[in-house]
């Protein structure tokens, strides 16, 4: 306990920046994420290529790698200059991306074609029947493996630590200079994780009550 | 277009063909639809009665040939597509009503959409239609809770709703426990007599007596043969057609 409450400041900073990482990538990676799935799934053969190369390439490179090439590569480019938290949060949401694009066109080959033909059959375009029709239903089925993507995606906001963003991975490495025993700033940090995924696993819960849909 | 005579096609299928792999679907096929002709298209299984009514609101690409419906050729993709769909309403043999909306919803969604009405007016309207086809009462529920007759019905009006020009049935009964048939057909006749533009796939005969103009028989991609109802079940001209009625007739 006293590892903890001596050293509270150090836990709290830690976990807000993990939050803030997490709540930030999370978002654009459902954004980025939406709009690939919906490319991989298009009628348009160009943007289905384009999706499908995204998603291998992507999630086929190590998260270091890509958080790697945005903390040292990018910067070598000439573009505007963005700090280390700003480039672990594009990092990050790109990755994710690629797994949400993936788990939102699983989702998508489970609502019957049935329905996408009904929705182009009364005069919907393609951008309709995907937002008002198929992904709706879809998301259903995508919540057990969309949260998944998210707790992931929250463990792995602990690799930025490598990248000097200091994070709750970071925590550990900071209180062994204030002589914490490591083994027990582990344990907590690990606690604390586990209370953040109980909170998205409650979040979960809540929207498959909401969304079921009859059949 | 301005000069089109009334009695021109209204749905103008001209040399169409389509392949699935080596599978040869439609053979040049030609058909042409009047305003407010009811043509009942019947065959075998696999003879393409589905892929011809899918071809026609394009929901099916065609190898060659030229489908136009009230003169306006069906447009490659797009904006233009989705327009012109719909003026063509489709009923599906497993209903497809948006599973995760409610029965109103269903029939308000392609008007707000596509069309642009305003809420309050959509819903006035598809209240009529569902009053029309009897289950107004059912309005606020999910179609999971409708019998298949019901749902089938509440697909008609959500089909009715967007002011088709034509409306194409594909088996619209088949899915349907046999004491459901009859309230579905009977909307169906009822639009015939007020004049509707309809393709129906479908094995009833009754139907096809009661309300077609012209029935028009597949086999393999081609059509067959077509004649008036009464004749055609009488006196069928081709062999493949009195094969095919001393089969279903026998059920
Ligand atoms: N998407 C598809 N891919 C490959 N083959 C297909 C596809 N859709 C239909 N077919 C084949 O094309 C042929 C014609 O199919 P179609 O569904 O038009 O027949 P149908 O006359 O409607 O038959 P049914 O009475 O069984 O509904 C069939 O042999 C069918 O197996
Ligand atoms: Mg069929």
């Amino acid at each position: 306990m006293n590892t903890l409450f001596n050293n509270l400041d150090v836990f709290t900073t830690g976990f807000r920046t993990t939050i803030i990482l997490f709540l930030v990538s999370g978002f654009f990676a459902l954004l980025l994420g939406t709009v690939i799935g919906a490319m991989r799934v298009s009628p348009v053969p160009a943007l289905r290529a384009f999706g499908t190369l995204y998603v291998n390439v992507v999630r086929n490179t190590p998260l270091t790698l890509v958080l790697f090439f945005f903390a040292f590569g990018y910067p070598k480019l000439g573009l505007p200059e963005i700090d280390f938290t700003a480039s672990a949060i594009v990092g990050l949401s790109l990755y994710t991306a690629s797994y949400v694009a993936e788990v939102l066109r699983s989702g998508v080959n489970t609502v019957p074609v049935g329905q996408a033909e009904a929705a182009r059959a009364i005069g919907l375009r393609f951008i309709q029947t995907l937002t008002v029709v198929v992904l709706p239903q879809a998301f259903r089925s995508v919540l057990p493996p969309l949260f998944s993507v998210l707790i992931a995606l929250l463990k792995n906001t602990t690799v930025a630590a490598g990248f000097s963003v200091y994070e709750a991975g970071a925590i550990r490495a900071y209180l062994a200079e204030r002589g914490e025993p490591a083994i027990v700033v582990l344990l907590w940090v690990a606690f604390f994780f586990v209370v953040l995924v109980l909170i998205l696993a409650q979040l979960q819960r809540y929207f498959e009550k909401k969304w079921k849909v009859a059949r | 277009m301005t000069t089109e005579a009334p009695s021109a096609a209204l749905v103008s299928v001209q040399g169409v063909n389509k392949h699935f792999g080596q599978l040869h679907v439609l053979r040049d096929i030609d058909l042409d639809v009047r305003r407010g002709e009811v043509v009942v298209v019947i065959g075998p299984s696999g003879s393409g009665k589905s892929t011809l009514c899918r071809a026609i609101n394009r929901l099916e690409t065609i190898e060659s040939g030229e489908i136009s419906i009230d003169g306006k050729k069906l447009p490659e993709e797009g904006r233009e597509l989705a327009r012109l769909r719909a003026d063509v309403g489709m009923v599906f043999q497993s209903f497809n009503l948006f599973a995760h909306k409610t029965i109103l919803e269903n029939v308000t969604l392609g008007p707000i959409k596509v069309k642009g009405v305003d809420k309050a007016t959509a819903e006035k309207e598809a209240m009529a239609l569902l009053e029309r086809v009897g289950v107004g009462h059912q309005a606020p529920k999910l179609p999971a809770q409708l019998s298949g007759g019901q749902q089938q019905r509440v697909a008609i009006a959500r089909a009715l709703a967007m002011k088709p020009k034509v409306m194409l049935f594909d088996e619209p009964t088949s899915a349907l426990d046999p004491e459901m048939i009859n309230e579905v057909l009977d909307v169906m006749v009822e639009l015939a007599r007020e004049g509707m533009t309809m393709i129906v796939v479908t094995h009833e005969m009754g139907f096809a007596r009661k309300a077609a103009d012209r029935v028009v028989f597949m086999a393999d991609g081609q059509i067959v043969e077509q004649a008036p109802p009464e004749q055609f079940f009488t006196n069928p001209h081709s062999e493949r057609a009195k094969d095919f009625l001393s089969k279903i007739l026998t059920h």
